[in-house]
């Protein structure tokens, strides 16, 4: 009955949902220009980005060569790629490989719900709250990786890697979990309760949906973190995985393979950063 | 103004007294303390409120008119008095009580339909029914093609609409508006305030709208409170009536325009006797 009254209204007030269907006019020249500026610049950091890697790759094999350094202690990259083909074939990189990225997904994986569901009864009481402070924070200060030979005794060779990993992931994630829920808005914590919430719904329809952002950011934290411990325990306890690649070969002095193993690592912790970055832009998208 | 003929309760502005109320506040006090000392926040507060009527609280900040609205609302427990809502004592917030806040606070993470029926979600209503009638009061409320939107993409009135149909999609009996405009800039208000109170009356809602803004209250309401400095009491309460209007209520637009909003305002005025210090 009012609708013409209401839109004659509503469409002066909609500047945002405006903004997304503004660009039907043709562009003028000066923004042509200033896109092509942009893209650019866009252009530049992608090839500087590559120069620099591959003149640090070209130092490293001149300064090699050319008996600067010593190759016996730093190997040089023309070295590594043989290594390499030597090592998948017949060294068992792959599962090397795997053996890491396996237990560095199950530690983050625990970590992150071990963090969330203690940050979760840390927001529910804030008695225990108050309580607990003062001991996630020492905790979380400690050195872990001082628990290495510890959890080697508690948990064994296969299970103390996976021990480090929580260990030094899980009291940081406890309190950015923690800080990202006590940052919910006040505000829409008591709308849900004016709408009859109690504490579990206010947790499962406000604190846990709104701190999406945080979570994510604790994951791109955590994963960086549970590799760190993956490989501190591999270098203890493992008979498998890049740690274990890493001690071993320097044990016998084989730079090539250290090294090899080294660059696969970096390899893979720039993958998971880059499959959490993805999933970041996905929830920025709903949470912009 | 076609659609007051169908306002289901035109005429009860003259006469709130002979009504059934439908609240029913009975000298509620509030005391609250801090670590700085004791404050009386509210003193033996009683109020009625009929079915269809709308009352306004106003009174300077800090006399408690948003406190006692929380109390209504059953959030906050009175240290004294009791609320009653349809002859039932509130004790908790209550499917019966719709609570309309300062700012919109939409879920960012959820689209407009899902926000507007985050109550029938919570009450656990059946939702398929509750999405429906969420479809039609967002049309009411000139939100019908933003249904599946976010609540980003929307400007400020926008938004403020959309809170308003989440409020009154579990179908409360009484409406509390908390400054509900104050987030807005002042053109939007004046049109936010006529569509709320068209589509408040065409539901038959009882209101309690608390605001600082003399000219709204007059505006929005057939009945406005004033409340005193800290602790609140009621210092006196005002019909609104307007000649010439006696059987159905202008819009709140109309009613600025109107010789009797100009006295109404000053007697006010004089009611709330600002004193602006330093």
């Amino acid at each position: 009955m009012t609708s013409t009254t209401h839109s004659g209204i509503a469409a002066p007030l909609a500047p945002s949902a405006a903004k997304t269907s503004s660009s039907a006019k043709p562009p003028s020249p000066e923004y042509r220009a200033w896109l092509a500026r942009e893209q650019r610049r866009r252009h530049w950091i992608v090839l500087a980005r590559a120069a620099l890697l591959l003149a640090s790759l070209a130092l490293w094999e001149y300064l090699a060569r050319a008996q600067i350094v010593n190759p016996m202690l730093t190997s040089y990259p023309s070295a590594l790629w043989p290594t390499f083909l030597d090592l998948l074939r017949n060294g068992n990189l792959a599962m090397h490989t795997w053996t890491t990225l396996a237990a560095t997904l199950v530690g983050f994986g625990l970590s992150m719900l071990i963090g969330t569901a203690v940050a979760a009864g840390l927001w529910w009481s804030g008695f225990a709250y108050k309580v607990l402070d003062p001991f996630l924070v020492v905790a979380n200060a400690m050195p872990k990786i001082a628990f290495v030979p510890i959890f080697y005794l508690w948990l064994g060779s296969d299970y103390s890697v996976y021990g480090m990993a929580v260990a030094i992931a899980v009291f940081v994630t406890i309190m950015v979990v923690y800080d990202g829920f006590q940052s919910i808005d006040p505000n829409k914590i008591k709308l849900a309760q004016t709408l009859g919430a109690n504490r579990a719904q206010v947790l499962r329809l406000v604190v846990l949906p709104g701190s999406v952002p945080t979570l994510i950011a604790a994951l791109k934290m955590n994963i960086g973190l549970a590799l760190v411990g993956v490989i501190v325990g591999e270098f203890q306890s493992a008979n498998a995985g890049l740690g274990f690649l890493i001690v071993n070969g320097s044990q016998i002095f084989k730079l090539n393979i250290v090294m090899t193993a080294i660059v696969v690592l970096a390899v893979l912790s720039g993958l998971m950063y880059l499959a959490i970055a993805r999933l970041e832009a996905v929830v920025a998208k709903r949470y912009g | 103004m076609s659609e007051v003929l169908e306002r289901p309760r035109a005429g009860t502005v003259s006469a709130p007294v002979l009504k059934p109320s439908r609240i029913e506040v009975r000298d509620v006090s509030l005391r609250y303390f801090t670590h700085a000392g004791e404050t009386q926040a509210l003193e033996r507060i009683s109020l009625d409120v009929a079915a269809g009527e709308f009352v306004s609280l106003i009174g300077q900040s800090g006399c408690g008119k948003s406190t006692l609205l929380s109390i209504i609302a059953g959030i906050l427990p009175a240290s004294s008095g009791t609320v009653h809502v349809d002859g039932k004592p509130v004790t908790g917030p209550s499917p019966r009580i719709g609570y309309m806040l300062q700012q919109d606070y939409l879920y960012e993470w959820r689209t407009i339909v899902d926000n507007a029926v985050l109550g029938a979600e919570i009450q656990g209503l059946d939702l398929r029914q509750a999405r429906e009638r969420a479809a039609h009061l967002l049309h009411k409320c000139g939100m019908g093609d933003f249904l599946h939107h976010y609540p980003r993409q929307l400007s400020g009135g926008m938004r403020q609409r959309v809170a308003l149909a989440r409020t009154l999609v579990t179908n409360p009996d009484v409406v509390l508006l908390d400054e509900p405009f104050s987030a807005l800039d002042s053109q939007t208000r004046l049109a936010i305030a006529d569509e709320v109170v068209e589509v408040l009356r065409s539901e038959g809602k009882s209101v309690v709208l608390v605001t600082h803004d003399i000219g709204e209250a007059i505006a929005m309401t057939d009945r406005v409170v004033v409340l005193s400095r800290r602790p609140g009491r009621i210092k006196s309460q005002h019909l609104m009536r307007f000649a010439g209007h006696e059987s159905s209520r202008p819009s709140p637009f109309a009613v600025r325009g109107l010789p009797e909003f100009n006295r109404y305002f000053s007697t006010l005025w004089d009611e709330l006797d600002v004193h602006v210090e330093g």
